[in-house]
């Protein structure tokens, strides 16, 4: 039986419970008042490109195909100015043993819980990272423990989610479904202190190092196909260590001139703590509920300092529209023959749109894709999107609007990213940054220096910044 | 109740972990007035009835105690019918690709 401790008591305990959890000082680490040394937190893990394959081609993960997208590309450049439209690659992560990339994620967290003699993982998600670690700890013969925030107040499960109930628990994990809110952490710290397992958070250095293989493979494969580098890499962007983790992976790979991009499905205006909004998303990551405040403040995670810093690696930021990515889903699968879930399509459809720009010898690759299955595919989602009340309909996909109206595009030429402005991004990492702080204590240089390297801006923009709200916040 | 069920068997507990209004200040209304509740899986303790107070033994190993309310719970997520709004777009982009002489 959990133990019964109040909200405010575990909260309270919150510091310890991790520090026992996850087996990483984070204090050793820290360097002024905001800063730490990032590049040491991930370093000291031991953890080098050579040493992840090696882990993770013990349970078969990695070394997923590349595969051309001929006839997209070929719909792209009927679409595109003469001379333009880019050869797009799509790495196929859905071969991983569980299904998706978060593998690849899982992989070194339970290798190392193993290793520092934990019996058990626990995870809080309700995606397929929950899969993803309950199939390696099958494999490390590991106890598993996944929390998932799974039904609304009427019961009604997300189906997705309930799909991902249905495989952890056919790995053999215990699965706590919970219903909807943020408190879900409470749970999540309950289990931690009454088990003492091991944290498999998807924001450790172990989540994220363990993506870099997939940035560095896919260089390879490119290379070996085209001879050249890619020219731009799309990554679907949730809580930021996918593209993260992949754009580490590109640097090591020396794909230094590679843009990234990130990528979310945009759901403004829907409440991600909303009992009510909760089965009119349509999508359960990979959208602008998790991106936006994790790009703009990364230290709101389950560990004290986040091994995501998604801000860092960002060459661009776009969203698409659900209808949108929908659409896309269904392309993949009638014209490449490729029937693949619905969250890894999201940068699909912005490849589509941005593969219109570029030059016809340019390469875009969509760095991932995912299992499909009940519950987890479009005709699913949407069927449960009529049920909710949300209209279902072709037209422009301008006038899509999340939680109240799905508009699947007419017309492959209606498919257009939009641009997150990064400059209003980095100045609300900035700012909240600053709030995080307390009063009174100045910020050093390395402090600057280290918001600067945050942001990929400079120490007088920085400053300018803080000197701004100073002024506002007097 | 007379029907038992048996010690052993595949079932699912309920509990409220967070009474409506008792919920993290920062959650909107609609939430704030709904209970946080759990559902768990896991092997019936001792032999019982439906809503009957329970422990059951997680595949983790855990005992957890909750509000039996399920036996042997189905997975009932699918597909449901097929989307008209999705049926046509196969057959249109063929057709694009046909009309340009692409297709590869």
């Amino acid at each position: 039986m959990t133990a019964v401790l109040s909200y405010e008591a575990i909260l309270a305990d919150r510091d310890a419970i991790m520090r026992a959890s996850v087996g990483i000082d984070y204090q050793h680490y820290v360097t002024g008042v905001l800063a730490f040394d990032y590049e040491r937190l991930l370093a000291d893990t031991g953890y080098d490109i050579p040493r992840t394959q090696a882990v993770q081609s013990r349970t078969g993960v990695g070394n997923t195909p590349l595969i051309e997208l001929h006839h997209i590309t070929s719909l792209v450049r009927s679409l595109a100015a003469p001379g333009k439209g880019a050869r797009i690659f799509v790495k196929d992560e859905a071969a991983n043993p569980s299904g998706s990339f978060k593998d690849r994620r899982a992989s070194l967290s339970v290798h190392e819980a193993k290793r520092r003699g934990y019996e058990g993982v626990v995870a809080a998600t309700s995606g397929n990272y929950g899969a993803a670690v309950a199939s390696q700890a099958a494999k490390a013969g590991m106890r598993c423990i996944v929390v998932q925030e799974a039904f609304d107040s009427q019961g009604i499960a997300q189906p997705e989610i309930a799909e991902k109930t249905r495989a952890c628990e056919a790995y053999g994990a215990e699965v706590i479904r919970l219903s909807v809110g943020p408190e879900l952490f409470y749970m999540f710290l309950c289990v931690l202190k009454e088990t003492g397992f091991f944290n498999a958070s998807l924001y450790t250095p172990y989540s994220i190092l363990g993506i870099e293989t997939l940035g560095y493979e896919l260089v390879g494969q490119v290379q070996e196909q085209t001879g050249c580098y890619p020219d731009l890499v799309i990554a679907t962007h949730a809580g930021g260590g996918n593209v993260t983790g992949t754009a580490r992976g590109l640097h090591k790979a020396g794909a230094i001139g590679t843009k990234v991009v990130a990528a979310s499905v945009d759901l403004a205006g829907l409440h991600m703590a909303s009992d009510r909004d909760f089965n009119r998303k349509s999508f359960t990551t990979g959208h602008t509920g998790f991106s936006m405040p994790f790009t703009t403040w990364p230290d709101r995670a389950d560990v004290p300092r986040n091994a995501a810093r998604p801000l860092r690696y960002i060459d661009r930021f776009v969203t698409v529209t659900q209808g949108e990515v929908f659409y896309m889903t269904q392309v993949l699968a009638e014209l490449e023959g490729l029937e693949r879930g619905p969250a890894g399509n999201t940068s699909l459809a912005a490849a589509f749109s941005m593969a219109q720009g570029l030059d016809a010898d340019q390469i875009v690759v969509i760095q991932e894709t995912e299992y499909t299955g009940a519950g987890k595919h479009p005709i699913a989602q949407l069927n449960l999107a009529k049920q909710m009340g949300v209209e279902v309909r072709r037209g422009d996909p301008r006038e899509n609007k999340p939680g109240q109206r799905i508009v699947i595009p007419e017309h492959p030429s209606q498919i257009a990213v939009l641009d997150v402005d990064l400059d209003h991004v980095r100045s609300s990492y900035v700012r909240h940054a600053l709030q995080s702080t307390h009063a009174e204590q100045p910020l050093s240089e390395i402090d600057l220096d280290f918001l600067a390297a945050e942001t990929r801006s400079s120490r007088n923009y920085v400053e300018e910044i803080a000197n701004e709200w100073h002024r506002t916040t007097g | 109740m007379a029907e038992y069920i048996k010690k052993g068997t595949w079932v699912e507990i309920h509990r409220i972990v967070l009474a409506g209004g008792q919920r993290a200040p920062q959650v909107p209304v609609e939430t704030q007035q709904v209970p946080l509740e759990m559902r768990v899986k896991g092997f019936l303790a001792q032999r019982a009835s439906l809503g009957d107070e329970v422990e059951i033994v997680t595949s983790a190993g855990r005992r957890l105690r909750g509000m039996l309310t399920d036996v042997n719970p189905a997975y009932t997520h699918n597909f449901g019918s097929p989307v008209p709004e999705l049926l046509m777009i196969g057959r249109e982009v063929r057709t694009i690709l046909g009309e340009t002489g692409g297709g590869g």
